[in-house]
């Protein structure tokens, strides 16, 4: 074996090696995760409203928040960083103004989410007055989710190949028309999977959310879906502690004597619901081209 | 017939056409075509007689692309173009021209075939759907129409509301051709559309083409001198940005007058 071929497999190995660490951490974590956290899963642990003091608690409250928070961060980010996405790819010529609205996303996707929590704090708690509470929570974590959201979607229509948009303007299509009709919809694979990964990653969240959704859930009336009152699911004002601040929140000062089991329980259900939405964006997304590309 | 000689230069024949005796549908009079500062056609005074097919043949770019692309004004954002367009004997390419309008009339069909992420059916109405045609009768109709015209319609009317995108090369590349065809445009402009198809569906393409000749007036660049021996009226032979001879690709492929050309077709540079 010359010395070309040894240094080549010498190579492999180590790059294998390393590939292979990353792995086995990834692994022991979710395994640690589940096997101490997925015996305290029950149908009634995630049904059942947090104990303080007692035990047998449950997150079916925190649960219920953290999607109600998710989705509400969707629907106000969405249709911003869809956009902002069109506007960057399509119409943006390459000078200073966008070169400046690039770096700031850029910045913005960087900043630590937990500035970004006190940041809404300050702005949607205090200045606007909006209290702990659902609105000022999705406020903030659309600030959070919107760089990555934008960069998601701008990746996913700049990965539409040139001559789809010629074909739409050789028809005497308007370039508006070209790109509603033709470009975002052959986007829409990578678009939704963008939309999933963004919702892993918002799902959780924890430091942005102390401290503009608040770190209490007060019991809900799930008998009235009236938005208006306030122990309504639905009611924005009201204070929502979510699942992942719920679990950072009952390691520092919680006082509960099934504690362990909680947390534990938490945070299986937690990476578990991160889990799918991982998974579920490479599937949806591939079953979306297929749809799209298939004679059946 | 009426001839003229480039005064610049002798080395350029470009054909004229007598136009009481021939009815031209496309003009080009003092184009010049420059991308930033670079300067990429000028010398390209042509006549497009309705009802043939015009070959525009030459080396990697001479500018063969960008003369059809300015043709339909594909070009406006990425190319300035000076002179005059003249298309049924109005100059298209000024203020206040429609421009959508001109990209209806003036269809384009690309280099690999681009059928949109949808189904046969709406990749050849949607165009006339944007533009407030929802009558499901006359969509079906323009649909078989333009799908026989383009000669797909047997392998595609059983599957009408399957993605487009499934289609093979050859078959996708005549579902474009039906697309363009449904708008109703006079002249069709045609990129290399050979290019990314094997031979049967070359062949097939080239029939599609010469059947359409009668009712369009086609424009095609082409890589493949045989193809342009085979199929055209006209050549147009371009070099460095510059329409060097045009004339009956008869004449073009047997007895060029120019030695350039001569040298293109016969395949000493190119």
């Amino acid at each position: 074996m010359n010395r070309m071929q040894k240094q080549s497999q010498v190579a492999m190995g180590l790059l294998r090696a390393i590939a292979g660490f990353v792995v086995l951490i990834l692994a022991f974590l979710i395994g640690y995760i589940f096997i101490t956290g997925l015996p305290n899963i029950s149908w009634k642990f995630l049904t059942s409203p947090a104990k303080a003091f007692s035990a047998g608690g449950g997150i079916g409250i925190q649960l219920f928040n953290s999607f109600y928070l998710l989705i509400l961060a969707m629907l106000i980010s969405l249709p911003i960083a869809l956009g902002a996405s069109i506007y960057l790819n399509e119409y943006a010529k390459d000078n200073w103004f966008t070169s400046t609205i690039r770096t700031a996303i850029e910045i913005l996707s960087s900043l630590p989410s937990v500035v970004v929590g006190l940041f809404g704090f300050l702005l949607f708690v205090v200045q606007y007055n909006f209290g702990f509470s659902i609105i000022s929570g999705a406020l903030t974590l659309t600030i959070f989710n919107l760089p990555l959201l934008t960069r998601n979607i701008e990746e996913a229509l700049a990965s539409v190949a040139d001559d789809q948009r010629q074909g739409g303007l050789g028809l005497g299509l308007s370039k508006y028309e070209t790109i509603i009709h033709i470009v975002v919809p052959a986007a829409l694979p990578g678009i939704i999977s963008g939309i999933i990964l963004c919702s892993g990653r918002v799902f959780g969240e924890a430091a942005a959310l102390i401290y503009t959704a608040g770190q209490s859930a007060p019991a809900l009336n799930f008998a009235d879906w009236n938005p208006f009152n306030i122990d309504s699911p639905l009611s924005p004002l009201r204070p929502a502690e979510t699942l992942a601040v719920h679990i950072w929140k009952i390691n520092s000062e919680g006082i509960m004597p099934d504690l362990t089991k909680v947390s534990s329980g938490s945070a299986a259900v937690l990476v578990l619901a991160i889990l799918i939405f991982n998974l579920s964006a490479r599937y949806i997304g591939r079953k979306v081209f297929e749809k799209m590309t298939s004679m059946d | 017939m009426q001839t003229i000689f480039d005064t610049q230069s002798n080395e350029r024949f470009i054909y004229h056409f007598n136009p009481e005796e021939n009815s031209i549908e496309m003009q080009t009079k003092d184009l010049e075509i420059s991308y930033g500062k670079t300067l990429a056609m000028q010398h390209a005074d042509i006549q497009f007689k309705k009802n043939t097919i015009t070959a525009l043949i030459g080396p990697s770019g001479s500018g063969k692309s960008t003369f059809l692309r300015a043709l339909n004004r594909m070009n406006d954002d990425v190319a300035t173009v000076k002179g005059q367009i003249l298309y049924q004997g109005v100059n298209i390419n000024q203020p206040g021209i429609d421009v959508y309008e001109v990209r209806r009339r003036i269809g384009m069909v690309f280099q690999r075939p681009n059928p949109f992420a949808k189904s046969i059916y709406d990749n050849v109405t949607f165009a006339l759907q944007r533009r407030g045609v929802h009558n499901k009768k006359v969509l079906d109709e323009v649909v078989e129409t333009t799908l026989k015209q383009a000669a797909v319609w047997d392998q595609v009317k059983d599957s009408l509301h399957k993605s487009a995108l499934s289609l093979s090369g050859g078959q996708a590349q005549r579902v474009c051709i039906a697309r363009v065809l449904a708008v109703k445009p006079d002249v069709l402009l045609l990129d290399e559309p050979a290019s990314a198809l094997d031979p049967v569906s070359t062949s097939q393409l080239e029939q599609t083409l010469r059947e359409l000749k009668p009712n369009y007036t086609i424009i095609i660049v082409t890589h493949n001198m045989q193809q342009a021996a085979r199929l055209s009226d006209y050549t147009v032979f371009f070099n460095l940005g510059e329409a060097i001879e045009y004339n009956k690709t008869r004449k073009i492929f047997t007895r060029p007058k120019i030695q350039l050309t001569d040298d293109y077709v016969s395949g000493n540079f190119g």
